[in-house]
């Protein structure tokens, strides 16, 4: 009886805390990316095949949140955020967390190595990645604040900094890419054409894990506009 | 009057019935907004709501039990056949006793005061005639349903936004907190007593003048923000806890204010609704007193108001503490600094209804005050929906009250005769 109190039924569930409990979840996913990166670099096949199947039990649980927080936004709710920008949100942090499912899956799938004297190269390139995930993650973590002071004054600014870092994060990785894109192309000669091109790919998915964050960012940006 | 004891009687036991409906159901919609902030504990709310409903019941219930019980129907029609009006009144209190428990079974968003007001608009309609009926004050209190909710939800945006400009959007939320909270504090007081004063307490035989009024008014706020700064100083700010969350220890300071709110709201509450119980049973007890004389020129007892009062807290104390409990903790998602603002909004409003004598829905005001927070961008998530049902329960309310109570109202004319 008392569910259907309607003082009780006016408040909905806030999505701001599932929100940032996804993006929680797809970090965790994406820094598993950084000992696989280790295990294959060292060649230890067996800690790397572990280490993808975490990755993708990982990506399994952040895509069931995902499924969890659209049941609970109905048409007509009241949010301080609009739908369409939240939904959009959510399904970018999403990909961040399949994009990097699809890149341990191809890596154990093909049986990647990274090319001789490139290994520490994509080390630095997944971590300057990861960083960029990670401060999507911190300006995601953000918007309690934000809906606390109504998308106005000193949080704005604070968030508007943190976004401003973002994008300097991934610019940087987009510099990193065009570096170990152009250490590839000298010695892709001596290498298996077919896994050269799957390398290329590999390094565009990886920078795709910054991109995506960046757009995580520019989403949140819209909010703030409205 | 040949039954004048029992009619009292059926009055004082249908009236009790209502007032302790109001008390089991009712209040719990209007502490949920201070107990889901947390602000309040269960024990405290239901202290809270039985002191200051009680007190807004007996202070400033006064004017809406005078509109129920003579602002609707044209008593000068029924001179001639004062039990009239008594069928009428009884049936009214029945009809809306009945169709509440029905009601409050199935959980729609049924309003006690839409309920009497329906109840006794159909009496009179049907039962005496179209003309008895005052439809310019009944369309009043039409709109007022309109416009409550609304000025209600105007009063908390303009709130809680100076709430971000003050306090939130600052370089020291916490300073400001402690330096403006206060002042919010002044405002509860000063604006409930003044209303309060202003319509009157000539019926605990206290009268005074406009400036009497503001000087007690201001001496109320005084006194509200005096215990408000004591409770504020004894904060314990906590660095720790803002660090997951800035604003833990802002909120902390708006708890007291919410606490203070809190009684505002019980106190407008206790004002207006518990009229909608004691009301009709003024009317039958007016009449009964006078010998059957409709023209009601006698000052409401003020034991009738009392009746309310204790009603209320009967039904607080029975059931009404279970059901906030159970409210409150579905409505998690409000903080104290939200809640103070949509609950300070409704409780103005309420109050000012009181004292207008507009017998007005505490709870839809109060769903219109927490929508006026969401506007300000200031709550996760609002089931918009709520909007559409409370317009539905209208339009069901007024005709379902009206028709119980015409049915009541011939069954009582067969067995107490004309």
């Amino acid at each position: 009886m008392v569910t259907k109190n309607y003082m009780y039924r006016l408040f909905g569930h806030s999505p701001i805390k599932p929100l940032q409990t996804h993006m929680a979840k797809v970090v965790v996913c994406v820094k598993e990316l950084q000992p696989f990166f280790d295990a294959i670099n060292q060649g230890d096949i067996e800690r790397a095949k572990s280490l993808q199947k975490n990755i993708s039990k990982l990506e399994k649980d952040a895509d069931k949140l995902k499924k969890d927080l659209r049941m609970h936004l109905p048409t007509g709710l009241l949010m301080p955020v609009s739908r369409t920008d939240l939904l959009e949100v959510l399904r970018l942090q999403d990909q961040v967390a399949n994009k990097s499912k699809d890149i341990a899956g191809i890596m154990i799938g093909r049986k990647m190595t990274f090319p001789p004297n490139m290994g520490e190269l994509f080390v630095e390139y997944l971590a300057r990645c990861v960083d960029a995930v990670e401060q999507a993650n911190d300006t995601v973590n953000e918007l309690d604040e934000l809906v606390e002071t109504g998308f106005r004054g000193t949080e704005v600014e604070l968030v508007k900094s943190m976004l401003k870092k973002l994008d300097k994060i991934e610019s940087e990785t987009d510099r990193i890419q065009i570096k170990i894109r152009a250490t590839l192309f000298k010695i892709e000669n001596e290498l298996p054409p077919i896994d050269v091109m799957f390398l290329y790919q590999t390094i565009e998915w990886i920078g795709d894990l910054a991109d995506l964050s960046q757009r995580v960012g520019s989403r949140l940006q819209m909010m703030l506009a409205r | 009057m040949d039954y004048g004891t029992v009619f009292i009687i059926l009055a004082i036991v249908f009236g009790l019935f209502m007032a302790w409906g109001i008390g089991a159901n009712d209040v719990a919609n209007a502490m949920a907004t201070s107990v889901g902030s947390k602000a309040l504990t269960i024990k405290q709310a239901v202290i809270i709501a039985a002191i200051f409903e009680f007190a807004g019941a007996l202070l400033a219930g006064g004017q809406v039990t005078k509109t129920i019980r003579k602002g609707m129907v044209d008593a000068e029609l029924l001179s001639n056949t004062p039990e009239l009006l008594v069928y009428g009144m009884l049936a009214s209190l029945l009809a809306a006793g009945i169709w509440l428990l029905i009601a409050s079974f199935y959980g729609w968003p049924v309003s006690t005061t839409h309920s009497i007001v329906g109840a006794i608009v159909g009496f009179a309609a049907v039962g005496i005639g179209i003309e008895a009926v005052h439809w310019a004050k009944v369309g009043t209190i039409a709109m007022s349903w309109v416009v409550s909710p609304l000025l209600a939800g105007t009063i908390s945006f303009i709130l809680f936004s100076s709430v971000q400009k003050l306090i939130f959007n600052t370089d020291n939320p916490i300073e400001n907190a402690k330096k403006y909270v206060p002042y919010y504090m002044f405002l509860v007081g000063f604006i409930i007593a003044l209303v309060t004063l202003f319509k009157g307490l000539k019926h605990i035989g206290l009268e005074t003048t406009t400036t009497e009024n503001y000087v007690v008014a201001c001496a109320v706020g005084l006194l509200v923000l005096i215990i408000g700064k004591i409770k504020i100083s004894r904060i314990a700010i906590n660095p720790d806890e803002d660090k997951d969350f800035h604003f833990a220890n802002v909120e902390k300071i708006f708890a007291v204010l919410m606490m203070i709110t809190a009684c505002a709201m019980a106190f407008a509450h206790g004002s207006n609704d518990v009229a909608n119980a004691v009301g009709p049973v003024a009317a039958v007890v007016a009449i009964v007193d006078s010998g059957g004389e409709v023209a009601q020129k006698s000052a409401m007892p003020i034991w009738v108001l009392l009746l309310g009062g204790i009603g209320i807290v009967v039904g607080l104390a029975m059931y009404g503490s279970r059901v906030i409990a159970t409210v409150g903790s579905g409505i998690t998602a409000l903080t104290p600094s939200r809640g103070f603002a949509a609950t300070l909004a409704a409780s103005i409003t309420v109050v000012l209804a009181s004292g207008t004598g507009l017998p007005i829905s505490t709870t839809h005001t109060l769903v219109g005050a927490v929508l006026g927070v969401g506007l300000a961008r200031g709550i996760g998530a609002l089931n918009l929906g709520i909007v559409r049902t409370i317009f539905l329960s209208w339009i069901v309310t007024l005709p379902a009250g009206a028709i119980l109570a015409v049915i009541f109202f011939f069954i009582l004319k067969a067995i107490f005769g004309t």
